[in-house]
């Protein structure tokens, strides 16, 4: 495999018949991923598989750590001194890479995490399908933060989101995710990879300066709010702590200091929703049914919907690729135009995405939850309609 | 300055490698982490490497400030987890000096499971440990290396578990150079941190330190030259391979020697990912 990889490079243009785990990989590849630390964990593990094999053959550092809490911090360490870093983890695994999510966002260090997300809580049902690490994604470091996550319906989309998470990572300077689910994961399906220049790939902004001309304040910020990142070894001579910080770096562990920095680290992402987030719009002109889905619920809502139509309802599906930022101008657009009667809201969870509607909206909310385990099928979402 | 003492010297030779800007630091009369700080920035000076190239990365707590005063890229991270960040900082860029400074609750309590697997992997770090025998930052509870029958916030009627043997431990998980010296002996704690930034691979180093605020003041050591009376009077160098069970602490027994030396050296491949499988 070594050999064949070697051969075939960074980016594996062409048509592939290819598992969503793999496409993810690939993905990371594309994007110049060169430092992979993590943990084997189902239904993940195919992520790190191919990227030992390909990783190394391609100049990339695989490290195989020794719990999901070194994993987090070997790929944040890796970014600090300048890889394109990437985990790959199921909920289990994410749940403790969370404390040090924290640290990423509060030292603006971009990273980029996979959660194949399986049925939960705890162990749960490791080989088969959950949605529910939604909120975890959001909330589940202490304290306010700002972070982006998408979710992919598909190999092909494993593939495109992975390259738009590690741009995102590295414009705003903030931990992204890619929430999969295990029935996308290792679904197999046609990918299509791009001719390697054609992949979009920004820099980060690092200092206008050279090192010794000024002093390089790490987290000095103009009007965008993302600070130029300088990495160990650049020298620029940075410190980056945890603790409260002032635009040297320097602990500042005072109120007013506080509030301006976490207020800015959630800005980042609040004030640039519009160029982060993605989604698809499906027969919503004139929609009475909106369905809001992601992941592999949103296929069987695809087909769900055009099975609707067929029978003469007016449905149709807001899909998510971006789960945050939860796309929230557009909802209120969709309840501007005033077609719409009802939501759905299907879920491989017990109602964390409902949460973001119903936060928007008084209208009736329909309910099709699973708590993990199955997926809803196309019936059952056209009887629900009904 | 003409009414008070006369002005000696306008920098200290060390300033150019200390953030001068943070002081006054944070520390306490009588604690010896600014003075395993010294250690290692003489340490760095003497490395014949571009201070550029040295990164210094910390945990939590008191000796995890220590990278905040250093003046190289520096990291001062989460509690526990300074080991897997130098890593990854370490084997993206091989060409750097990346040292780990951090107490040793961080690194052999809440740190533990990284401190024996980055020394099993022979990771090419450098780690001062400081060990001041329990939790300083937090108001003295115990940690790891608490010994047995000292008194602490979190053990009023004396320490009941036995504490690592911290060279012992490093040793047995494959660190390729293992010492303790004491903030009394700086010549030597410098020399050690000197030679393991210089050696590839794993090299841990344990400092032991004073803290008289919080451990000292539970155990009769509250006077800032209380413990250091303590390693002039009780430690012995170890010549050579020592028995690493001679390297228990006790400092409840005063019969019995605290041993400090350089007791590894060997020579390991160190950790490099893309390197070629050893046949």
């Amino acid at each position: 495999m070594t050999a064949a990889a070697a051969a075939t490079g960074r980016v594996l243009s062409g048509t592939h018949f290819m598992l969503g785990d793999h496409a993810c990989a690939e993905g990371a590849l594309a994007a110049g991923m060169d430092f992979f630390g993590g943990y084997p964990i189902t239904p993940s593990t195919e992520i790190a598989e191919r990227l030992a094999a390909r990783l190394p053959a391609v100049g990339g550092k695989f490290v195989q750590m020794e719990d999901e809490l070194g994993s987090i911090m070997a790929i944040v360490g890796a970014s600090a001194a300048g890889a394109r870093s990437f985990t790959a983890t199921s909920g289990p695994g994410f749940s403790l890479m969370m404390e040090s999510i924290g640290l990423a966002a509060m030292m603006e260090i971009p990273i980029v995490i996979v959660d194949v997300q399986r049925a939960s809580p705890s162990t749960g049902l490791p080989t088969m399908v959950g949605q529910s690490d939604i909120l975890q994604a959001r909330w589940g470091s202490h304290g306010d933060y700002g972070i982006a996550a998408f979710s992919p319906d598909s190999p092909q989309e494993c593939f495109d989101l992975t390259v738009h998470a590690f741009n995102v990572a590295d414009r705003y300077r903030i931990p992204v995710f890619l929430l999969m689910d295990e029935v996308v994961a290792h679904m197999t399906e046609r990918v299509e990879i791009p001719a390697a220049d054609a992949i979009v790939r920004y820099p980060r902004k690092g200092p206008d300066h050279a090192p010794g001309e000024a002093r390089h304040l790490p987290y000095a910020v103009g009007e965008d709010g993302v600070p130029a990142i300088a990495h160990a070894g650049e020298g620029h001579r940075v410190h980056m702590t945890g603790l409260t910080h002032d635009e040297r770096g320097y602990p500042a562990l005072n109120a007013a200091t506080h509030d301006a920095l976490v207020n800015r680290l959630v800005d980042k992402v609040r004030l640039n929703a519009a160029d982060i987030q993605m989604y698809e719009e499906l027969e919503l002109d004139d929609a009475e049914t909106v369905v809001v889905a992601f992941g592999c619920t949103s296929r069987s809502a695809r087909e769900a919907v055009k099975l609707a139509r067929e029978r003469g309802m007016k449905c149709g599906m807001l899909r998510l690729q971006s789960i945050w930022p939860f796309p929230e101008s557009r909802v209120r657009a969709l309840l501007d135009q005033g077609t719409v009667r009802r939501f759905m809201v299907p879920e491989v969870n017990l109602g964390q995405l409902r949460r973001e509607v119903e936060r928007l909206t008084q209208l009736p909310i329909v309910r099709v939850n699973h708590a993990g385990g199955a997926m809803p099928t196309p019936t059952q979402l056209l009887e629900a309609m009904q | 300055m003409s009414d008070s003492a006369p002005v000696i010297a306008s920098s200290h030779p060390n300033d150019g490698l200390l953030r001068a800007d943070r002081f006054p630091h944070i520390l306490c009369p009588g604690c010896g982490i600014g003075t395993v700080i010294h250690c290692y920035v003489d340490a760095m000076a003497a490395s014949g490497v571009d201070l550029q190239q040295h990164v210094c990365v910390s945990g939590i707590g008191c000796s995890g400030r220590a990278a905040g005063y250093v003046n190289v890229d520096s990291y001062h991270t989460t509690h526990g987890r300074a080991l897997p960040f130098a890593l990854g900082i370490a084997v993206h860029k091989p060409e750097l000096r990346v040292t780990v400074i951090s107490g040793d609750g961080d690194l052999a309590a809440i740190g533990g499971n990284h401190l024996i697997h980055a020394a099993r992997r022979n990771v090419d770090l450098t780690v001062i440990c400081i060990n001041n025998f329990n939790y300083g930052m937090t108001g003295g509870q115990a940690g790891p290396t608490s010994p047995r029958g000292s008194h602490t916030a979190t053990a009023p009627e004396g320490v009941l578990d036995r504490p690592f043997n911290l060279p012992d431990l490093a040793r047995a998980a494959g660190a390729c150079m293992v010492s303790r010296w004491t903030i009394l002996h700086v010549r030597q704690l410098r020399d050690a941190i000197l030679r393991g930034l210089n050696k590839p691979g794993f090299s841990f180093i344990e400092a032991l330190s004073p803290c008289p605020t919080n451990f000292g003041r539970a155990n009769d050591l509250a006077d800032g030259m209380a413990e250091m009376d303590v390693y002039r009077q009780r430690c012995r160098i170890a010549e050579g391979l020592p028995d690493f069970d001679d390297l228990d602490i006790d400092l409840t027994d005063e019969s019995r020697p605290i041993y400090v030396g350089d007791f590894v050296d060997i020579e390991r491949e160190p950790f490099h990912p893309v390197g070629e499988v050893p046949a």
